[in-house]
């Protein structure tokens, strides 16, 4: 007991802040800026930020701007992995809500904002969908996904009909490339979603529920917990975030690309979200870390290009990175190195 | 009473049955043996990749690293033979160590660290991937006596059709893969870790050795798969085979293998993998369907299976309860 006791006291004196949570930010944010650092030595012109036509303009500015989409997936996908589940089928909803929205605008005369609910609803669809297999029918989140990931692809053809469907409209083109202020149309509204949503899991009880059901299902459910009805909710999230990212990027490319929009960001927001310090056995998920996630995955692309090394490079770099990631991470790297540094000091 | 594991493989061999019978029934080619030496010749690749990932799910992981596999060991032998003019055959045996030294070295990963195999073959399939495009960026021809031997090898069957030597690597490996995981000490190990972990690791079973002989065989198999491919197609395409990990996944669930692992049986796998040839040739059959119902069928497929192994599991741990 007063080992205890004389632990927390030593916690109080010496570490007065919140400490744990200064650690958990340590790592990620120091990463950033490294190779924040390290893009600028490779490349001098990388801090300025100049304004062109009244827009802001600049490679950190770029990062930010190419990072909106994914940022959005990552952080719907962090919600998931908090309730020690995973969505693989993000890049599929994010093919079908295109589609659906490039369809739409040409064959109808909605107006814009109505084919954005419509569009976000199919992605609400799909999270219900998929959140359903995982609750109710007690699927492996890995496979319950799968199902969508592969016949979404073949939906989102079938409603573009197996061409790029492209489109014109002033709605769409300021989401996908307007500016507001100077700042992109795409990043404030990835950064009011995202707000939004931390009010919400953060500032209500709802994020506790999603990291007890992700630490134990059983035990929430005892304790009064509807986890099933949580999983399905984290589905519906990620599948309204993919489904707003689906739209900026259609609205980017004004069109649908069935085949390639959304191809592989799956794994790009499993990576953010892990670098973002979350278990992918659950229960526990940061927000915040997962943007910073993000930004550290988009700056290491920019600087691989910056670099001059093909951009071929980037896979191998980014399987570097996950694996360094996830080895510090595991506790029992963790122990080993540990057991190797008492050894030196004894 | 038939033993209830077997209720997956016959609802496969079912499906199968009724998909080929209805392709008798609608078009009259279809029984020729023409489209059967086709289906076994296009099929074969996705097969001999599948064969691997049986063994991966069985023992209750995963592999997604099997598409970016079979695209590198493409990439490498077109490497070995055209630039180091190495002979196909002394490509394909660096090809096949490298891609099993590669499973072998993620099982061990996987083993050592407690990480989960699907971030760590994840890893790895983005780092294969991004090595093909280090080796090479474009499609390049693997041009070689061999190579086109190899292509225009056939047996004739009955009828119009033939066995290509894509199709007779691919049955050869599917007998391999069953005598692997029936009648060898390994494959009743794969089986007992994935059944239940704990207490394969307490009836003494090396379940970490096991684990990295695991993913070792995956990486052969899908190196072989690669091989298959490269020489099918006789050339290298570094964005070749994208996907093919689900595809696999798919063919292994649709054979009726458990995803929770421990059931499931390699001859399952073959005809999954079938099926899938089979939706893919009725479809271009057909003429009025489009492609993309291949992709949606095969979802629906899916969904079909895993709702029956759903209640399969529930009937067996509701057994569990009335005996307890």
């Amino acid at each position: 007991m007063t080992g205890l006791e004389d632990r927390k006291n030593q916690r109080k004196t010496t570490m007065p802040f919140s400490v744990k949570l200064n650690r958990q930010w340590l790592g990620p944010v120091i990463a950033l800026l490294l190779i924040i650092i390290g893009n600028g030595i490779i490349s001098p012109g990388f801090f300025t930020i100049r304004i062109v036509d009244g827009h802001l303009y600049g490679s950190l500015v770029d990062i930010v701007h190419r990072g909106a989409s994914t940022v959005l997936v990552a952080v719907g996908m962090a919600i998931v992995i908090g309730t020690r589940g995973i969505d693989l089928s993000v890049g599929s909803i994010i093919a079908i809500c295109g589609a659906v929205t490039a369809v739409l605008i040409r064959d109808t005369s909605l107006s814009p904002f109505v084919i954005l609910l419509i569009a976000l609803a199919a992605g609400i669809v799909c999270g219900l969908w998929n959140g359903m297999l995982v609750a109710y029918l007690d699927i492996q989140p890995i496979i319950a996904t799968l199902i969508l990931m592969v016949a979404g692809r073949g939906i989102a053809q079938m409603i573009t009909g197996g061409q790029i469907v492209t489109f014109h409209g002033p709605f769409f083109e300021a989401i996908g490339s307007g500016y507001l202020l100077g700042i992109p149309w795409r990043v404030i509204i990835a950064a009011v979603l995202i707000a939004g949503l931390w009010a919400v899991m953060r500032k209500t009880a709802l994020g506790l529920f999603v990291e007890s059901v992700g630490g134990n299902a059983r035990a929430s459910r005892l304790a009064g917990i509807d986890a099933r009805g949580i999983k399905v909710l984290a589905y519906v999230i990620s599948g309204l975030c993919s489904a707003m990212a689906g739209v900026i990027i259609a609205a980017d490319i004004r069109g649908a690309d069935a085949n390639n929009a959304g191809l592989w960001l799956e794994l790009d927001a499993i990576l953010a979200v892990v670098i973002g310090g979350a278990a992918l056995m659950g229960g526990r998920f940061y927000l915040g870390l997962t943007v910073i996630g993000v930004l550290i995955i988009q700056a290491l692309t920019t600087g691989i290009l910056l670099s001059g090394l093909p951009s071929q490079y980037t896979l191998i770099v980014k399987a570097a990175v996950v694996m360094v990631v996830l080895l510090v991470q595991a506790p029992k790297a963790r122990d080993m190195i540990l057991r190797a540094m008492q050894r030196k000091k004894s | 009473m038939i033993n209830e594991r077997y209720y997956p493989l016959l609802a496969t061999l079912a499906v199968c049955a009724l998909l080929y019978g209805y392709g008798i029934y609608e078009h009259r080619a279809f029984s020729d043996t023409y489209v059967l030496g086709n289906l076994l010749t296009d099929n074969a690749f996705l097969i001999v990749t599948a064969i691997g990932m049986t063994f991966v799910i069985l023992s209750g992981g995963i592999d997604l690293s099997v598409g970016s596999m079979i695209a590198f060991v493409g990439v490498l032998m077109a490497e070995l033979v055209g630039g180091f003019g190495l002979h196909p055959l002394a490509a394909v045996v660096i090809a096949m160590i490298v891609g099993t030294g590669f499973g072998g070295f993620m099982g061990y990963l996987i083993n050592k660290f407690d990480i989960q195999p699907f971030i760590i073959t994840l890893a790895g399939m983005f780092f294969l991937r991004g090595m093909c495009f280090v080796i090479n960026l474009d499609s390049v021809p693997i041009s070689h006596s061999f190579v086109s031997d190899f292509g225009s090898f056939r047996i004739p069957l009955p009828g119009r059709g033939w066995l290509s030597a894509s199709a007779l690597v691919m049955l050869a490996a599917v007998i391999v893969g069953i005598v692997i995981a029936h009648y060898t000490r390994f494959g009743r190990n794969v089986y007992a870790i994935g059944g239940d972990r704990q207490s394969a690791e307490l009836l003494g079973i090396p379940v970490g050795r096991t684990t990295v002989q695991v993913y070792a065989l995956s990486g052969l198999f899908s190196s072989l798969a690669g091989v298959v491919f490269a020489f099918y197609t006789a050339s290298a395409y570094p964005l070749a085979a994208v996907g093919v990990e689900l595809d696999a996944i798919a063919a292994v669930v649709i054979g009726g293998t458990l995803l929770t692992g421990g059931m499931g049986f390699v001859i399952g796998t073959f005809f999954g993998g079938i099926i899938m040839g089979v939706i893919q040739t009725l479809i271009s059959f057909d003429g009025s369907l489009n492609s993309w119902w291949t992709k949606i069928m095969i979802g629906a497929l899916l969904f079909g299976f895993i709702v029956l192994q759903r209640l399969i599991t529930r009937s067996f741990s509701g057994l569990r309860a009335g005996a307890g």
